[in-house]
């Protein structure tokens, strides 16, 4: 910032009374850097020479009448162009002909408007540059005084400061005031009790194919393939369908018993295949971006990685355990079935999670 | 109010215009208020107008939306799709998104409105931060506008929510993958994570409720607050007057430039109208938001390229690159990996809003300014500026990993890792990096200021040297490459002062000190050319 | 890993000379063979093939699969992969590989597709697998579009991305775009899984499915799909989006504002 008439308002000792180069707000006649003051006004094209001042304005009335005529295309692409007309425009391929005329009318329409607005104060509109003086915002030492003043006496007159029983009372009640408010904020959900350590999942049901909602086989699972289960009785009309889901979903792969490397985990496949929630423990995004050569999952969201040959430990990014497994094993009809709920809960963890 | 209404009314009678203004002033009291702003000065800058980019598109937002909710259906209630967006048919989803594929597929124009909603509010929030760092890299933060930048901070924050709330309205398969990701974020919140998600979400994830508590949220809370803010963000714009470039004639007592009436008013009035005609444009040949393309939310469903909206990515990033650690307690796990870039989160937008009081702090200046800095010109300021930016971007790259591996061929584990390590070292390598810069800056000016500049003609001197004719540059030009100020750093004093009695100098003094030499030391500052420099070299050679 | 993109760079000079010659006789072979024989006893053209396809075999692909096709460090063993997942790396370009990477990319196809068939028919006689589907089985004509986009989101997207445009995996791998690819051969990737991919075998995903899955893909991102807003910006999702409203959009309006705040031009120079 300029010197210039600053340093009249250093009051802090410790800034420089005078810059060591400086020099001061009336600026000395040898001072080679001192302030020219405001240059001389310069004429535009438009100042001097009236036609060019009538062809700057034929351009501004041009543009507003290209704005009026953008306007009534604009009207007349709404009106004529049904809704689902697609035209070929290069490079975006087909695209929506409404959209495209709607939105380039408008967008003219507009444009031509500020650009004529511009153009005329750019032009034709006085170009001279004007001075406004610049007022401290702090108040002068008799207005501050005045004001403490009237608030001393006003304090006084209210007997705040004296009556500390209504002080008191009167802050006291403002505070309590507020809890009204909280205690009305709690319908808006139910507690968390024990709802994020439970799913759908218990002993006897089903794995249900989400593509052919029919029951699985341990045939059908062949190993490098990848398959996702809902429980048994879910389904997607279900009101609770979404919640359920949320926490229920699996994701079934089958691995040569060899590979797996995790002694609980083969204990509680069947043949190899193993049932996992694909619920990922960092935040809960759907994982199962299965790379069927190297066994692990990735999550999309945030690159959480798991090691599915080995308990779905997790191998890199941000999650901090791993992947819940479901036992699972097959019934009498030879349909794959699961051994019970989840014995940890799904999904992200949280305070009350035990580990 | 009475301007250019030129009604042939009868004689002796005031034209219309003038006794509706007589009218109104009898009520309003407009005149006063006329005679002050009326005429008001606004500075011509190009990066002055930046701030009414954001107002622009804030106002479009506003129009849009206003239109938007005429149609939308802030509703969680199953449908069956029946409209006219064949890959959709009979596909279960939320009326929040049936009734957003009506808005895109069966309301004309409701499609040019979303994408203008959308295209708006994601150069909406650019705005605001170009428009902060211009701000911010000009100083113009200073006494007596620094509640001025905490309000338009304020406004860039709830911005973000504004839009984070707004894209999670049409509930589709994207912008619920987010919701989830709050979700979980939430739960990571130690002891109450779980009341505070239960509340949230009026139970389980993902419940019945959010679309219609964001809704209103969207539309009403913070929209509200948000324009409180900005008017009172315009008001205090009005009351200070702009800040203006250092240049000839113009000092820290005054403000250059032209009338509100007519120039600026037609400047700032037409460029409302060319921001909505660019955006207008924009939305009627790029797609945005394509909710049709992403299908319907359904907690089990998932895509890869599963990012928010640009504001957002930075806190992506952050949640990208922690590892993944769980500290487990007496039974109770910290989920360290969210709840850690849960609370840095917060932590790297208060780096940048705090920084005007940290400054003030350390150089000690209370006067007022109105001079805008040169970035080249406070070489500290500016190297914490750009490393902020850096920090920031670094983030954002960390947010987009999984587009940068697949568009430069790279593995995502590596930038991971790369961005991980960057998070720290980045923003400290930026910081000298642009100090460096700035000094160099500096010595060129004042090589300019003592030299002259250079001309382009080579002249050969007797003796057969030839040398480069260096043109004296004007007094405004001299005037304008050496107003700035330069501070000395400030001394916590003697701890024993002259009459030999122990001072006491506190810890903060002496850590003011030292941070005060860091911004005005030798290192951080190239002296300015003094008027005995400039004198000895243009009058012992002569003019070249 | 497996070794499926293990190669090593310097017995490819020469194969690749190899396969040129090969796809030259090929061709020549494919140009003078006599129309009738396609007409003649099925088996003995099969034989025919698979004679013919273990020749090709022998000089293109052996040194890395084995010679029997039992596989070797270099690559997997094709005993059991099936015709379709032959015909899905060879006529996508992928196979021969040419270079050791994270995955084998997606190139100009070295053999015709009579030689691919001749290959995959020999590869099938090692054990059985996958068989190339029919047109019938894959043509995506007349399938319900909006249960190939649920499916689609269910089991494809995670790696593919909401349309198909693609997205990465770990260390380097990806998963490809599939903008116009034909749906022959998206219906034998998902039947065979090639590579990291997993497979969705008919039992689990059945034909019609299948081919709900194409006419989506079809629909939403190939050459003619429609996009009603415009431009679609590569359909990568929010990021692209604010690289957009970034540099184009405020880029714009930051010209705009230059241009408004610029003095106008002075009658002279000063």
């Amino acid at each position: 910032m300029s010197e210039t008439g600053s340093h009249e308002n250093v009051s802090e000792k410790h800034l420089p009374k005078e810059q060591e180069n400086g020099h001061g707000a009336v600026a000395v006649a040898d001072d080679p850097f001192a302030d020219p003051g405001m240059p001389p006004h310069e004429p535009r094209i438009q100042d001097i020479d009236e036609r060019a001042a009538k062809r700057s304005e034929r351009v501004v009335a041009m543009l507003f009448t290209t704005s009026m005529l953008a306007t009534l295309g604009f009207i007349a692409s709404f009106v004529l162009i049904p809704v689902d007309k697609y035209i070929y425009v290069w490079p975006a391929g087909n695209i929506g002909a409404l959209n495209f005329a709607l939105g380039t009318t408008l967008g003219v329409a507009l444009f031509c408007i500020g650009a004529g607005a511009v153009h005329w104060a750019r032009t034709l509109m006085s170009d001279h540059e004007l001075v406004d003086e610049r007022h401290a915002v702090s108040a002068e030492p008799e207005t501050r005084t005045k004001v403490m003043e009237d608030f001393a006496q006003g304090a006084k007159e209210s007997g705040l400061g004296r009556r500390s029983l209504i002080r008191k009372t009167m802050f006291g009640a403002l505070t309590l005031l507020p809890l009204s408010g909280v205690v009305l904020l709690r319908d808006l959900g139910p507690l968390p009790e024990d709802k994020l350590e439970h799913t759908l999942w218990s002993k006897g049901k089903l794995l249900i194919n989400e593509n052919t909602h029919e029951p699985l086989r341990p045939e059908d699972i062949s190993v490098g393939s990848l398959t996702f289960a809902w429980p048994e009785g879910l389904e997607e009309d279900d009101e609770e369908f979404q919640k359920e889901v949320a926490k229920a979903a699996l994701m079934l792969v089958r691995l040569e018993p060899e590979d797996i490397k995790d002694k609980r985990e083969l204990d509680w496949s069947h043949e190899g295949i193993v049932a996992y929630s694909k619920i990922c423990t960092h935040v809960g995004c759907p994982v199962s971006l299965y790379e069927q050569q190297t066994h692990h999952v990735l999550c999309p969201c945030h690159q959480s990685t798991f090691d599915l040959a080995d308990g779905a430990r997790v191998i890199f990014g941000p999650a901090g355990h791993a992947l819940p497994q479901l036992k699972i094993s097959v019934n009498n009809d030879g349909f794959l079935e699961a051994l019970g709920d989840f014995e940890e809960p799904v999904g992200p963890a949280y305070w009350e999670r035990r580990a | 109010m009475s301007t250019g209404t030129e009604t042939t009314a009868p004689k002796r009678k005031a034209p219309a215009g003038e006794r509706v203004a007589d009218w109104a002033d009898g009520r309003l009291g407009i005149y006063t208020l006329a005679k002050a702003n009326m005429r008001k000065i606004f500075p011509d800058h190009w990066s002055f107008m930046l701030g009414e980019v954001a107002l622009y598109s804030f106002i479009i937002i506003i129009l849009t939306g206003v239109y938007l909710t005429l149609f939308f259906h802030p509703s969680m209630n199953e449908v069956e799709y029946h409209g006219s967006y064949v890959p959709m048919q009979g596909v279960r989803m939320s009326e929040a998104f049936a009734s957003t594929l009506d808005i895109s597929f069966d309301v004309r124009g409701g499609l040019l409105v979303r994408q203008i909603h959308h295209w708006a509010a994601l150069i909406f929030l650019g705005a605001m931060f170009v428009h902060m760092m211009r701000v911010f890299f000009t100083g113009a933060f200073r006494k007596p506008r620094e509640i001025n930048w905490l309000f338009g901070f304020l406004l860039f924050v709830l911005g973000m929510f504004t839009g984070f709330t707004g894209y999670s309205l049409p509930d589709d398969l994207l912008s619920g993958t987010g919701v989830r990701f709050m979700e979980g974020a939430i739960l990571s919140v130690p002891i109450v994570g779980t009341y505070l998600s239960m509340f949230l979400f009026g139970g389980e994830f993902p419940g019945h409720d959010f679309v219609a508590r964001f809704f209103s949220v969207h539309v009403l809370l913070l929209p509200g607050i948000m324009l409180g803010l900005l008017v009172a963000h315009l008001i205090l714009v009005f009351y200070h007057k702009h800040t203006q470039f250092a240049g000839p004639g113009r000092t820290n007592k005054n403000v250059v430039g032209m009338p509100l009436l007519p120039v600026y008013m037609a400047k700032a009035g037409g460029f409302f109208f060319l921001v909505f005609g660019v955006i207008s444009v924009i939305s009627a040949t790029f797609t945005v938001n394509p909710i049709w393309a992403l299908g319907p939310y359904r907690a089990d469903q998932v895509s890869t390229n599963a990012q928010p909206d640009w504001y957002m990515g930075f806190s992506e990033g952050l949640i990208r690159i922690m590892p993944g650690w769980e500290i487990h307690l007496w039974g109770h796990t910290l989920v360290m990996g969210v709840f850690v870039p849960l609370m840095v989160f917060p932590l790297v937008l208060a780096a940048i809003a705090v920084y005007p009081f940290i400054e003030s702090w350390v150089t000690g200046d209370k006067r007022e300014h109105h001079i805008a800095d040169r970035p080249r010109n406070a070489p500290t300021r500016t190297g914490f500026g750009v490393a902020w930016i850096a920090w920031y971007l670094v983030m954002l790259i960390g947010g987009g990993n999984d587009l940068v591996a697949t568009h430069f061929d790279l593995s995502i584990n590596s930038i991971t890792w790369f961005v991980r390590i960057a998070f720290f070292v980045v923003p400290v390598i930026a910081f000298f990096v642009t100090r460096r810069v700035c000094l160099g800056l500096q010595r060129r000016d004042k090589e300019k200021v003592l030299h002259g500049r250079e001309s382009g003609i080579i002249k050969r001197l007797p003796h057969g040297e030839f040398i480069e004719v260096h043109e004296q540059l004007s007094q405004e030009q001299l005037h304008t490459l050496t107003s700035h100020e330069q501070h000395k750093p400030y001394e916590a004093g003697p701890e024993v002062d002259e009459n030999g009695v122990q001072r006491k100098v506190g810890r903060a003094q002496k850590l003011r000190a030292r941070l005060s030499k860091g911004y005005y030391g030798e290192q951080a500052q190239i002296p300015k050319p003094t008027a005995e420099e400039y004198k000895e070299l243009t009058s012992g050679h002569g003019h070249h | 890993m497996k070794k499926l993109s293990a190669r090593r760079r310097h017995p490819l000079a020469a194969l690749v000379v190899l396969i040129f010659a090969l796809a030259a006789t090929g061709g020549l072979y494919a140009a003078f063979a006599p129309a009738g024989e396609a007409k003649a006893d099925q088996s003995s053209s099969r034989s025919l093939a698979i004679e013919e396809g273990k020749r090709l075999y022998d000089v293109g692909c052996s040194s890395c699969h084995g010679t029997g096709g039992q596989g070797s460090s270099d690559g997997p063993s094709l005993v059991g992969v099936g015709s379709a997942a032959v015909d899905f790396q060879v006529g996508t370009g992928r196979m021969p590989a040419q270079q050791p990477g994270a995955q084998v990319p997606k190139k100009k196809k070295i053999y015709s597709q009579h030689e691919t068939d001749q290959l995959a028919a020999y590869v099938a006689s090692l054990g059985s697998g996958p068989v190339t589907p029919t047109k019938s089985q894959y043509d995506p004509s007349g399938a319900d579009i909006a249960n190939g986009g649920e499916l689609f989101r269910t089991n494809c997207a995670q790696c593919h991305n909401f349309t198909g445009e693609g997205g990465a995996l770990t260390h380097g791998k990806y998963a490809p775009n599939l903008e116009d690819v034909d749906p022959k051969h998206v219906y034998e990737a998902m039947q065979t899984g090639p590579q990291n991919m997993p497979a969705f075998p008919d039992k689990v995903m059945p034909e019609q499915d299948k081919r709900d899955i194409a006419a989506y893909m079809k629909a939403v991102n190939s050459k003619d799909s429609e996009n009603p807003g415009g431009y679609k910006l590569g359909g990568l999702g929010p990021v692209i989006e604010g690289l957009f409203a970034w540099i184009f959009g405020l880029g714009v309006l930051i010209l705009v504002a230059i241009w408004v705040a610029a003095r106008t031009a002075k009658a002279k120079k000063s």
